[in-house]
């Protein structure tokens, strides 16, 4: 790796009770980078944003931030550290406004562009509904809500948890060219997806999952579909 | 004029009865969890009373300013210290430790207090009352205990929907994993909320101990009269609870106005009425 990783995932391993989800995976995202994180239902993508995050606990060095060790670190002293989650399902607080839910979001808030002004400028929709009850939005706007309310802490690194799921090709697109605007201006992100071919076209490097094993892994320039889809398929 | 007496006595009773429910129902809207020891608490809120106004020569009410910040800070340590440790996915842990804990506390207050019962002093204040019309007169205190129940439920309900705090009880209680995403210390909201209900239990504690005698043992009547409130009115709202107490002061004093013996029974009936007829509550919105 010739530029400093701001996130290095190493021989990670985690488990529920008895059941181990994740075997060693590792993966290193420079900042501002994208990394893509792909496989099917159940590979373990979850496990690992939530071990990232916090939600789960690991060994300390297994995930080091900006050389730190963060693995045994709460989610909220995570977030304090720079990294927010957009997590699967959007997750919306349901008795918060669209506007509380930003809000909530950015009560840690580090120096950076991210206010709700800044928000509402790039999702004017927002703005209409922000008195509104957050689930009486559409899922693309629930999605926007979502993105928003992690970018308002001002992240270094963004967690994206399958953020095309249940969201027609259109919206889709919409959802992701606001994300390569906010990877323009120098958030790095981890993008976990099943559908290969968004996530593709904006990240640097692209992890395959597998029954919580890295199967592939490379610079997204240099691994092809079909290593992907061999990968994917476990062929 | 008899029954409209009754009635209004009942009215400001309830107001005791929503402020025992009021901190009930925030602790179980924030974290789920049901505090069997919250009568116990009163009751421990009540002793704290009686230090502090025989130690400092304080009147009951005055003795707030120092009863309300004491058990708050009680409950901050104990949601911390204790609680937090049993809280997860599973409701029963914190329940069991909560009825462990209210059979320490009435062991404790009996070891230290002994079981004789005991009673605040508020002096002229006692007896002062407003002469409505003939034969029908309301006690100024039970007055004052009133007002400041609706003061508390409509403080709280602004506190809910007006504040950042309020803000965060209520994304912790939606979803606790995410709030933790956002940045929230979910230890620390939960033990803020303890330390609120413990501060209206402190409240509701010294205005009881005015109006009867308590010894170690009365937590538990306290916690099913809260408790029965709550239901009356409906989980999911403040107003609610209000409602409810008032309804339970209300049956209770028409009750004990037929016959003596009927006043606690009476209440009882109508919380099986509502839990048989309508288990939302009255006032609650569509469950969640
Ligand atoms: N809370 C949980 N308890 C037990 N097993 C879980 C839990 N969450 C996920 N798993 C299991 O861990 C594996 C990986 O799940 P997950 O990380 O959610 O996969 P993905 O996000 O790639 O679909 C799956 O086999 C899943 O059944
Ligand atoms: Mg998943």
């Amino acid at each position: 790796m010739p530029e400093a990783a701001l996130l290095e995932v190493e021989a990670l391993d985690a488990h529920y009770g008895d059941f181990q989800a994740l075997f060693g995976v590792s993966l290193s995202v420079g900042a501002g980078q994208v990394a893509a994180v792909i496989g099917a239902n159940g590979a373990g993508k979850s496990t690992l944003l939530n071990s990232i995050s916090g939600l789960i606990r690991s060994k300390a060095n297994a995930i080091r931030f900006r050389g730190e060790p963060i693995g045994t670190l709460s989610a909220f002293r995570v977030l304090a550290r720079g990294i927010a989650m957009v997590p699967e399902g959007r997750r919306l607080f349901p008795s918060l406004t669209v506007e509380e839910n930003l809000i909530i979001g950015g009560q840690f808030k580090r120096p950076g562009p991210w206010t709700l002004k800044r928000v509402y400028e790039v999702f004017p929709i927002l703005e209409e509904r922000r008195h509104q009850a957050s689930t009486s939005l559409s899922g693309g706007q629930q999605q926007m809500v979502a993105i928003g309310r992690a970018l308002m802490s001002n992240p270094a690194l963004l967690l994206c948890d399958e953020i095309s799921l249940g969201l027609a090709p259109i919206v889709v697109r919409d959802i992701y060219a606001h994300l390569r605007g906010i990877v323009a201006g120098g958030t790095a992100a981890v993008i976990v997806e099943q559908d290969i071919g968004q996530a593709l076209a904006i990240a640097n490097t692209v992890t395959c999952m597998q029954e919580g094993r890295v199967a592939l892994q490379g610079r997204a320039g240099e691994v092809t579909r079909a290593d992907i889809q061999a990968a994917y398929f476990g062929v | 004029m008899n029954w409209v007496n009754t009635i209004l006595q009942g009215v400001l009773v309830g107001g005791l009865y929503a402020m025992f429910a009021a901190g009930l129902s925030l602790i179980f809207g924030v974290m789920k969890l049901v505090n069997i020891a919250h009568g116990d608490l009163i009751v421990l809120a009540a002793y704290v009373a009686l230090i502090v106004t025989d130690g400092l020569g304080l009147n009951p009410i005055a003795s707030l300013l120092v009863v309300v910040p004491v058990m708050a800070v009680i409950g901050y340590c104990l949601q911390r210290g204790l609680l937090n440790r049993t809280m997860g996915d599973d409701i029963l842990p914190p329940l069991l430790v909560t009825f462990g804990l209210s059979v320490i506390l009435q062991n404790g207050l009996l070891e230290l207090f002994s079981a004789d019962s005991r009673r605040l002093q508020a002096g002229a204040l006692e007896t002062a009352s407003l002469q409505l019309a003939d034969g029908l007169s309301l006690g100024v205190l039970p007055l004052i205990q009133f007002g400041l129940a609706v003061a508390i439920i409509a403080g709280l309900h602004w506190m809910f929907y007006h504040t950042a705090l309020g803000r965060s009880f209520r994304a912790v209680s939606d979803d606790p994993r995410v709030a933790q995403l956002m940045g929230l210390n979910n230890r620390h909201v939960f033990a803020l909320a303890m330390a609120l209900s413990l501060a209206i239990v402190a409240v509701a504690g010294v205005f009881l101990a005015v109006r009867t005698n308590f010894d170690p043992a009365t937590g538990p009547a306290r916690l099913i009269f809260g408790f029965e409130a709550v239901i009356i009115g409906g989980l999911s709202s403040l107003w609610g609870t209000l409602l409810g107490g008032i309804l339970l002061g209300v049956v209770q004093a028409a009750g004990a106005e037929l016959d003596p013996g009927w006043q606690v029974l009476a209440g009882h009936v109508a919380f099986l009425a509502v839990l048989a007829f309508r288990p939302q509550g009255l006032l609650s919105r569509a469950s969640r």
